[in-house]
């Protein structure tokens, strides 16, 4: 743990962690085939890989939730055997998932000390020693987090925190990171990378988990690159560009960018007015919402996650009630509606959360092709299902697509993020619309992924179709959208056309700060 | 098309029957082990246990019958459970919507209509059916318009239908009125209904000379008709949907309040046909005691044939083979019958904890595989 026995130089060059030939098979597919991996002291590994490349799978190997088929892990130089997280974490293995494993009632210092609880005689909880142990930690790395907090009340920023001091508090000095960043804000982020530099300059080693270019090129010291189960290259961060690693880990060129020509919007579609709306805990989440979204034009909503764009989406959609104010979908009111109707009328809608709202995950791809439109003709005749008809339509979105699937029969809980979101877009986009509502469409998605989702967003544009876009990540807003309307604290508090916005200028307005 | 055909027979047919077959397979044979262990401590002989069951439940035509009449109730039930199980939603009001529809059949059936008496069996099934449906569709809409959990109100309206049930038929005290369908005949010291009509019985199968009700035919179109109600239909792709994601299937334009009333009212129906047969078809009255815990089984039931009618089938039969077996098994080797109870709880236990069956057999956990559920826990939806 303490660092100051070891020179500089062996301290760059030693390995902490390895990986010699892991395969691991899933029924049907090969997750991991013979990879190695190498960490060093002190240092930030990406990495970097395509949702499905096998970057999850090599890291529960090593943190000792799967068992590979083949091959070894060392750890600090010695082959280990891993048979389950605690021999990981006895070994100075900690790794913070995506989600965290916290108890959203306790304190901070109770979740840190939680299975590792520091007693008084007796076998009480010695609470005050446990808020200084998880203080002294957060001192030392530069972790800031109050240790009598409740977690339940703090930014998810700072539960990541608290997830990292678990570790620590556990002597962790190998730290994984799972997409770390897939919850944070861009000054979330920024944070987290401070905090990770000051672990490695105290000989903390972390892995990286990542697709975000920006972020491996910006905090990385060594970047390693999975694709399709295969370990496919090695590169430092000043030889590579945002490009060549999207090639790296998509295996083509890759348009970061889509090209598209200038919007041509006609009659407006959708015209939203002075809409009020409350959240589940009764609290004024929109706050009299205006704009309209033409035919052939794509209206982005920016905005930091959680300014109510999520409940705009939900009132739109028919999944919400508005308490105020009026919408118009090609001139008729569908204030008090329902999904269906909405749908009917020619509404796409892509939700932000894939898992929870766009499917079914033990159905099949065939029957989430249908998800919201399975009682109409074709797909039902005479009170039943037709099979034929659902297969033959699902086989072809399937194509067009490109959702890769093993079968239109297996269920898509087990499509990669990836194709499970490819699908939902099919769904929506695969039939003649007037409006489309795409929330968060690429979230979690890897480049390739992202290139070819944005692809038929534009596409449905050019087509004609009015597109509402709403998105938290400000370059799929610069990318996609004519028009930019910022939102914060349930009000539109500016919009732009796209060509003359900066990011500068939007990354205040985002902070909520109108010059 | 062939290769299609092909592809579902593979994908469908052998691997999840298989797979769906193997722990309910596996838990009843690892507690008829347990059992005989249990049974040997005791000093009893387990070999001759299980034969004496045997032989009281298939050793002859006339075992067979009961153990078939047996079932039929259990089969009922467990499709009322299955059923609800499928839409997201726990029916625990099973007995109580059996005697509502136990009773509600006898009042048709002692009614002289004077109708012939295919259309009197026919209405006296209807009205045990619709007397379920409707103490099953309460609780239900009770859920769907104001959040009440239905595990609560249904364990309420056991209560409430058991004892209304009771009232009907009381004989009532010094200085009470009778319940108003009471037996009339004053011999009859008995709470209970009067016989109903000849017409209105159920009509017997010819199966040697045993008596075998049409019953078991009934209640094998009902597991069919449930089948292809969930698997073949819109109404069941958005039941099932419900059940495995209410938010996408509020996405997917699915009526919430709809379905849970539909669906806990088609489950009372169920349940109530479960009573009704007891009714028409093997008592030919009501009385209150008729009732042998069946509601409760049920969930067993449901639970052991994993909430899949073919399953919910099987189970039934098996269930109808220990009660009917528990009998000459206490008579052949002096084992009292209350084993057998161990023997099904043992089963069950299994079957809700595989993790168990799991562990005893290395059978590895089954990704894709449907999950159990046993209730969606408070407040949700």
């Amino acid at each position: 743990m303490s660092p100051s026995n070891i020179s500089p130089t062996s301290q760059a060059s030693k390995l902490v962690l390895e990986t010699q030939g892991i395969t691991k098979r899933f029924p049907g597919v090969l997750a991991n085939d013979r990879v190695d991996l190498t960490l060093r002291r002190g240092e930030i590994l990406a990495l970097l890989g395509e949702n499905g490349a096998g970057k999850s799978t090599l890291m529960n190997v090593v943190y000792g939730l799967y068992q590979a088929d083949s091959g070894e892990v060392f750890v600090k130089g010695s082959p280990v055997r891993l048979q389950n997280p605690r021999d990981a974490i006895s070994l100075g293995v900690g790794m913070v998932h995506q989600h965290f494993q916290l108890v959203p009632v306790m304190t901070v210092a109770e979740n840190v000390i939680l299975g590792a609880e520091v007693t008084r005689t007796g076998g009480l909880i010695n609470h005050r020693a446990a808020a200084k142990q998880v203080a002294d930690l957060s001192r030392r790395y530069g972790l800031e987090v109050d240790p009598t907090a409740t977690v339940e009340d703090l930014p998810v920023g700072i539960q990541q925190r608290v997830e990292i001091i678990k570790a620590l508090y556990r002597h962790a000095d190998v730290l994984i990171l799972d997409e770390p960043t897939a919850v944070l804000t861009p000054h979330e982020s920024q944070e987290l990378f401070q905090i990770m530099r000051g672990l490695t300059s105290q000989g903390v080693s972390i892995i990286f988990i990542t697709h975000k270019l920006k972020e491996v090129l910006a905090v990385a010291d060594r970047i390693m690159v999975m694709r399709a189960g295969r370990m496919v290259g090695e590169t430092m961060p000043d030889e590579s560009t945002e490009k060549s690693l999207a090639s790296m880990m998509v295996g083509r060129d890759v348009l970061l960018q889509v090209e598209k020509m200038p919007a041509n919007p006609e009659k407006t579609v959708l015209s939203v007015d002075g809409l009020v709306c409350l959240d589940d805990r009764k609290h004024r989440v929109l706050n009299g919402v205006s704009f309209e979204v033409r035919s052939g034009e794509i209206l982005g909503i920016a905005g930091v996650q959680g300014n109510g764009q999520t409940e705009l989406v939900e009132v739109l959609t028919g999944l919400r009630f508005a308490a105020g104010g009026t919408f118009q979908f090609d001139g008729k009111s569908f204030r008090k509606s329902n999904p269906r109707r909405i749908n009917e009328a020619g509404a796409g809608h892509i939700p932000e959360n894939r898992q929870r709202y766009g499917m079914v995950l033990s159905y099949t791809v065939a029957e989430n092709m249908i998800l919201n439109r399975y009682y109409d003709a074709p797909f039902t005749r005479t009170m039943m299902l037709d099979q034929t008809a659902i297969e033959t339509y699902a086989s072809a979105l399937v194509e067009e697509f490109d959702v890769r699937t093993p079968s239109i029969h297996t269920p898509s809980g087990s499509l990669s993020g990836g194709n499970q979101q490819k699908l939902v877009v099919a769904r929506e986009v695969g039939r003649k619309l007037r409006l489309l509502v795409a929330a968060q469409p690429t979230r979690g998605l890897d480049v390739g992924s992202i290139e070819f989702i944005h692809r038929r967003i534009v596409d449905e544009r050019d087509a004609g179709v009015a597109v509402l876009l709403v998105s938290s990540e400000l370059d799929e807003i610069l990318f996609l959208a004519d028009r930019i309307a910022v939102m914060y604290k349930g009000k539109i508090i500016a919009t732009v056309a796209a060509d003359q916005a900066t990011r500068d200028e939007l990354g205040l307005l985002m902070a909520g700060i109108t010059t | 098309m062939q290769r299609i055909t092909s592809v579902i027979l593979r994908r469908y047919i052998p691997a999840a029957f298989a797979r769906g077959l193997i722990i309910p397979i596996l838990a009843v044979f690892t507690a008829i082990v347990v059992g005989s262990i249990f049974m040997m401590i005791n000093n009893y002989d387990p070999l001759a246990a299980y034969g004496g069951m045997l032989d009281g439940a298939l050793g002859s035509k006339r075992a067979i019958a009961r153990t078939i009449l047996n079932s039929v109730p259990f089969v009922f039930g467990g499709l009322s459970v299955a059923f609800a199980f499928k839409g997201g939603l726990f029916n625990i009001g099973g007995e109580g919507q059996l005697f509502m529809g136990a009773v509600a059949a006898a009042w048709i059936g002692v009614t002289a209509l004077g109708i012939p008496p295919w259309l009197h069996v026919f209405l006296s099934l209807l009205a045990g059916c619709i007397a379920g449906a409707i103490w099953g569709g309460i609780p239900g809409a009770l859920k769907a318009f104001t959040g009440a959990h239905e595990v609560i109100t249904t364990i309420m309206f056991n209560f409430i239908g058991i004892v209304f049930a009771g009232w009907l038929v009381s004989k009532g005290g010094e200085g009470q009125k009778q319940g108003p369908l009471v037996d009339p005949d004053p011999m009859n010291i008995v709470p209970r209904t009067a016989e109903i009509a000849e017409s209105a019985r159920l009509p017997l199968l010819e199966w040697g000379r045993e008596p075998m009700h049409l019953g078991i035919i009934l209640a094998l179109v009902a597991a069919a008709l449930i089948w292809w109600l969930v698997w073949k239909t819109p109404f069941g792709f958005g039941l099932r949907m419900l059940g495995l994601n209410p938010s996408a299937a509020r996405y997917s334009g699915v009526s919430v309040v709809r379905n849970t009333v539909i669906t806990m009212a088609v489950a009372g129906g169920l349940a109530g046909l479960a009573g009704t047969v007891e009714t028409l078809g093997r008592n030919y009255y009501f009385a209150p005691n008729f009732n042998v815990g069946y509601g409760f089984d049920s969930i067993a039931i449901a639970l052991l044939g994993r909430n899949h009618p073919i399953g919910v089938v099987l189970s039934a039969l098996l269930f109808g083979v220990m009660d009917a077996g528990s009998t000459r098994m206490q008579l052949n080797a002096h084992v009292p019958s209350e084993i057998i109870k161990v023997v099904q709880a043992l089963i069950l236990a299994f079957v809700a904890a595989n993790e168990i069956i799991r562990y005893i057999y290395r059978l590895r956990a089954e990704g894709e595989e449907e999950e159990v559920v046993l209730s969606t826990g408070w407040g949700k939806r």
